[in-house]
């Protein structure tokens, strides 16, 4: 069998599209690539829709523990407790085992058992709180001359957050969310082996590595292959946020701002 | 393990509890707890050896060396560490297996690869089969803790480096200035400085390694997810003294109370710790002290 029709049959394999079994005997190197790079669907997927809702949700919780409310700061600062301070991996299996109880009294809970929901959710708010805790630290650091300015100038209320917090905070986190983001990639590769099922084989990235690593009881192939796929994913990731950043960074003294340094970057 | 205990279908509220909670399984399952803390004080003195080893070697003058210390820190970094743990726990036991191998049989013609099997001769393997089982639960537990070591001597490996570089350099150039050699500077005056510089590095570290410890359930140890998984399932009356439904909800919850204990606590140590390492140091927490007590 060629390459070519190895990843027409696997590329889309993770998620039920093309052969239903998976090689058994054989193994090849272009089907340890596909069906690894296929698995990346799944991790690519948990983490982009974490980072993308958790950024604004992080965004909202950061100002709710910053904020003089009592009723909105024990909350949020509870909420970033309970999630930086316990690993994720018991998270999820905590949160599947909830789900479970649920679905039997409400069919409702159903779709959250299965991973694509539930374990996102759970990635979600874990996102949510290390990123909350970034955002609280970079809002606590906004230079004290920025707010006066404002003041100074008159703007309050939503302009003063939009046009002048915002702003400073998004700059002042953005290397630690840097780290953040990809972190939750790697983050992703827990959720298969954390209690939520793998259905019909259709598993991400790590899970075809450990398949191939279990059947030819040589992890020599498979877990190189995974790590090259994350080490792309991680510079692409830095790539995207590095320009974001530049873009944060654009009225600034341009010689002023370092470039990221990759090995520092990959840095938790 | 009470008196009352032989009949559980019997008792009742919290006698059955208190039964229940001590079965030969729980007691497993407490044991296991142990097991983690085991793993940390083991696995924290050894990986910050390996890391002392990787910021060392990466500073070196000597290319090489300074090349393995640098891509020793950038892999591990990478790549996600659950995949890690899979990749060495297999590796090193192959390694190992291999190595003894080459050394008690080296008259086997066969070779070691053979299709998917990976065979080496009854004398090499690790341990051997003879062997009880509680040698085999403590090689497992010892290919944990290596594997562990590496990982996370990489990670202390970049924050030593980052304090090395950090200890400012004019106590370096007073050093040589009184004619110390590059081994003494190095273990006289950058050594005992660099800690302060290292401390919030490794204590972020170490909340990284407590939280790290459930994956030791992916290693194959007996450890506390692994405890909680088995005693939480649905029991029937049929194969257990003590049926009940599903409860992997309550004892995860459990797991999770645990952690966020042992988080706590290592918090409130380690606040303790950089008062004291900051003590006479030339930073801003040292003078603020200085200033308190005059």
């Amino acid at each position: 069998m060629s390459c070519l029709q190895t990843i027409q049959d696997y590329a889309l394999r993770s998620i039920g599209i093309g052969e239903r079994l998976l090689p058994r005997t054989d193994f090849t190197l272009c089907e340890q690539v596909t069906l690894i790079g296929s698995g990346m669907i799944w991790n690519i997927y948990f983490g982009l829709i974490a980072i993308a809702l958790g950024f604004f949700a992080a965004t909202g919780m950061a100002l709710a523990k910053n904020s003089q409310n009592k009723w909105l700061q024990k909350p949020a600062e509870f909420f970033i407790y309970v999630f930086r301070g316990s690993p994720l991996f018991i998270q999820m299996f905590f949160a599947y085992a909830v789900f479970v109880v649920l679905k039997q009294n409400m069919p409702f809970f159903a779709p959250f058992t299965s991973a694509w929901l539930g374990a996102t959710l759970v990635l979600f708010l874990n996102t949510t709180a290390y990123t909350a805790e970034i955002f609280y630290g970079a809002l606590q650091s906004i230079p004290k001359g920025d707010l006066e300015a404002a003041d100074a100038y008159g703007i309050t209320g939503r302009p003063r957050f939009t046009r002048i917090v915002w702003p400073s905070m998004l700059r002042l986190a953005w290397p630690a969310y840097t780290n953040e983001a990809i972190f939750l990639f790697h983050a992703t590769a827990l959720v298969f082996f954390s209690g939520f099922p793998v259905w019909g084989q259709r598993g991400d990235a790590l899970y075809y590595a450990s398949y191939f690593a279990d059947k030819t009881f040589n992890p020599f192939v498979p877990y190189p292959i995974l790590a090259g796929f994350f080490i792309l994913l991680t510079l692409v990731v830095i790539t995207i946020f590095g320009q974001i950043g530049k873009h944060l960074n654009r009225h600034l003294p341009q010689a002023a701002i370092r470039r990221p340094n990759f090995l520092r970057t990959i840095m938790r | 393990m009470f008196s009352y205990c032989t009949d559980p279908s019997t008792l009742e509220g919290l006698t059955w509890l208190s039964c229940y909670l001590t079965t030969g399984k729980h007691m497993g399952f407490y044991l296991s707890f142990v097991t983690v803390i085991v793993l940390l004080l083991i696995t924290a003195p050894v990986a910050l050896l390996f890391g002392f080893a990787g910021a060392s070697a990466a500073r070196s003058r000597f290319l090489p060396l300074s090349l393995l210390g640098k891509t020793y820190t950038a892999i591990v970094r990478g790549v996600p560490d659950i995949a890690f743990f899979m990749f060495f726990v297999i590796a090193l036991d192959q390694a190992f297996e291999y190595l003894r191998h080459k050394v008690k049989c080296p008259d086997w013609s066969e070779p070691v690869r053979q299709g998917n099997d990976f065979v080496v001769c009854a004398q090499a393997k690790l341990p051997l089969s003879t062997s009880p089982q509680w040698v085999h639960e403590t090689y497992g537990f010892a290919l944990a803790v290596l594997t562990f070591s590496i990982v996370f001597g990489a990670f202390a490996a970049n924050v030593l480096y980052g304090a090395m570089r950090a200890v400012p350099r004019a106590q370096l150039e007073t050093a040589e200035a009184y004619g110390m050699s590059t081994r003494q500077t190095f273990w006289r005056i950058l050594v005992p400085q660099m800690w302060i510089y290292a401390l919030p590095g490794l204590s972020n570290l170490w909340m990284i390694l407590v939280k790290a410890t459930p994956l030791l359930f992916l290693l194959g140890v007996e450890d506390i997810v692994y405890w909680a998984r088995e005693l939480g399932g649905t029991k029937t009356a049929r194969f257990s003294d003590y049926p009940h439904g599903n409860w992997h909800a309550i004892y995860f919850f459990g797991l999770l109370v645990f952690y966020l204990m042992l988080t706590s606590v290592s918090e409130r140590i380690f606040k303790r710790i950089t008062r004291r390492l900051s003590h006479g140091q030339a930073t801003a927490a040292g003078e603020a002290q200085r200033k308190a007590v005059q």
